[in-house]
């Protein structure tokens, strides 16, 4: 995507700087505003209607029709708000906190392939990018956690630390697994490998022949799950809320923040939910591969296809965030010392375990 | 062992159950119900805002004097020989103008005990329970059918025929002079 844009804008401008430059920018911006902040607002809005209808309520429906406008509506008050920094907070940590935080999960974005075509950078290490970069948002929270001076930010902080940390063993040890089967870091291989219809997804045993396939199916299914609920307590969600638990924190390490920092907190909150989901996908379920082969092919109009697996890209990584909001509103929050239990004794032995089984199988 | 791939079962299998029971829920119709568009229909004896129908009205005063909180206030005028005032519904003269009927629903403790002596079935219970004001002074309910201007007129018409009536009386019984008494007490003292 890169290389074709800056030859468009050299032929046109006949700069190369300038060229690179431009595309460099618009390809920075371009997830933000076509994927993240729509995604985003229709996130919040959903999840707001989810939990309704799950509890058999309504909803939002006064702003717009049924409501549609409710997070438009919420987005323009919180611009609007005050932006208050307590007298006694570390003003200038306070003050990246939020940033730092959305830049982590902004940045995961950049190695995420939503079609053939649109992804940020090609990467040979684009998983393990992810990875490492999402880790920032650990130093956000903690940062802002702390910066806040408040004991309810600094509690929750330091959990969202400590859980962050803890659940990072078994994703990295599941994604390690596909990795090892693969034989590449980039998702866009990754994806690659997967094409054609459904039963080449890495789920029903990758794109292995006959016998192997059948034998991956149940640990790649194992590793699915495992996987998921790490990526759960990863991006703080319930039923892994502890560092933001309202019942007990007020709202966790956010608790001191008011208006557009508190909405970046939200954003990136939202972002990360989409971030795991599209991982999840483009590892397990075929990433932006359509199930049943493409429409292009069969119309012999190729244009169409990156348009196509964006949708198939959207549609799963959206299936996966709202299959976390339908968690949210089915569990009830988990202690400290379970949630240190359910990582340390189950699911990293079992990730290890996985791990081998399937390392062992790739090798047969 | 056998305990821990026990808890791992438990784990995942209970998640199933009750993500089985909320995605049933995600379909259920919900039961919100729209309060200032939709209302729940009120229980047939409920007890809210009174009412009273001012032209079944004969002035009583049956209700105010059941009242335990005091708070209807009624002022009558009898009426002067002539004056038609009609009847009620169930056939009864109505003999007085009924020139005050305030009720003060801010004290209305909506025990019913106004609406059981009414010999007319003229004060009853509505269903209407949405009346808050802003200003004390506007729960006061006034139902009398008179104005300010008609209620004085019908006032003066009445001391008007009264005084007719005892200068008539005077007229017949001839007046004896009055004794000036207080006079010759204050003197005494």
């Amino acid at each position: 995507m890169y290389e074709y844009l800056v030859n468009i804008l050299f032929s046109v401008t006949g700069n190369q700087f300038l060229a690179q430059a431009s595309v460099m920018i618009l390809i920075a911006a371009l997830p933000l505003f076509v994927v993240i902040l729509p995604y985003a607002l229709a996130a919040v809005l959903a999840e707001r209607k989810v939990s309704a209808f799950m509890q058999d309520r309504i909803g939002p429906n006064r702003t717009g029709y049924r409501g549609l406008f409710q997070t438009l509506a919420d987005i323009l008050k919180l611009i609007q708000k005050e932006d208050i920094i307590n007298s006694e907070a570390d003003k200038k940590l306070f003050n990246i906190s939020p940033l730092l935080v959305f830049a982590g999960s902004y940045a995961a974005f950049a190695a995420i392939p939503f079609s053939g075509m649109f992804i940020g950078t090609n990467a040979e290490v684009g998983i393990f990018f992810i990875l490492a970069i999402s880790s920032l948002v650990v130093a956000g929270i903690l940062m802002g956690g702390w910066a806040s001076n408040n004991k309810y930010s600094l509690l929750g902080a330091m959990r969202s630390a400590a859980q962050i940390i803890s659940y990072e063993i078994p994703t990295a040890l599941v994604i390690l697994s596909i990795v090892m089967l693969t034989g590449t870091l980039s998702l866009n291989t990754i994806s690659e490998l997967q094409t054609a219809y459904f039963w080449n997804w890495n789920i029903f045993g990758g794109a292995a022949e006959g016998f192997k396939q059948f034998i991956l199916i149940p640990f790649m299914i194992a590793g699915f799950i495992i996987l998921y609920i790490s990526t759960l307590a990863e991006v703080n969600r319930v039923p892994f809320d502890i560092p933001e638990a309202e019942s007990e924190l007020v709202s966790g390490f956010h608790t001191e923040y008011s208006g557009m920092k508190f909405a970046m907190f939200f954003l990136a909150e939202y972002a990360n939910m989409f971030a795991v989901s599209a991982i999840i996908a483009t590892v397990f379920f075929g990433g932006y591969q359509s199930p049943f082969g493409y429409l292009g092919n069969t119309l012999n109009f190729p244009l169409l296809i990156p348009f196509e697996q964006f949708f198939w890209f959207m549609i799963k990584g959206l299936f996966f965030v709202f299959v976390q909001m339908w968690l949210r509103w089915t569990l009830p929050r988990l202690r400290v010392d379970q949630l240190m239990t359910v990582c340390w004794k189950y699911l990293i032995p079992y990730a290890f375990i996985n791990l081998i089984i399937i390392g062992i199988i790739s090798l047969l | 062992m056998k305990q821990y791939l026990k808890n791992t079962w438990e784990g995942l299998y209970t998640v199933i159950v009750g993500m089985k029971i909320t995605f049933k829920h995600l379909f259920t119709p919900s039961v919100t119900i729209q309060y200032p568009e939709v209302k729940i229909p009120l229980p047939e004896r409920s007890r809210n805002r009174l009412y009273v129908n001012i032209d079944d009205c004969i002035g009583c005063d049956q209700c105010a004097r059941a009242c335990p909180v005091g708070c209807i206030e009624i002022e009558t005028v009898k009426s002067v020989p002539g004056e038609d005032l009609g009847k009620t519904s169930n056939d009864k003269k109505k003999a007085l103008w009924v020139t005050k009927f305030d009720i003060d629903i801010a004290k209305c403790c909506f025990c019913s005990l106004c609406v059981y002596p009414c010999p007319t079935e003229c004060i009853k219970m509505t269903d209407i329970y949405e009346y808050s004001e802003f200003e004390r002074n506007n729960l006061v309910y006034s139902f009398s059918a008179l104005t300010k201007e008609e209620a004085g007129e019908k006032k003066l018409n009445l001391e008007k025929f009264n005084a007719e009536k005892e200068a008539a009386k005077m007229k017949q019984a001839a007046p004896e002079p009055e004794k000036k008494q207080d006079k010759n007490e204050k003197e005494s003292e």
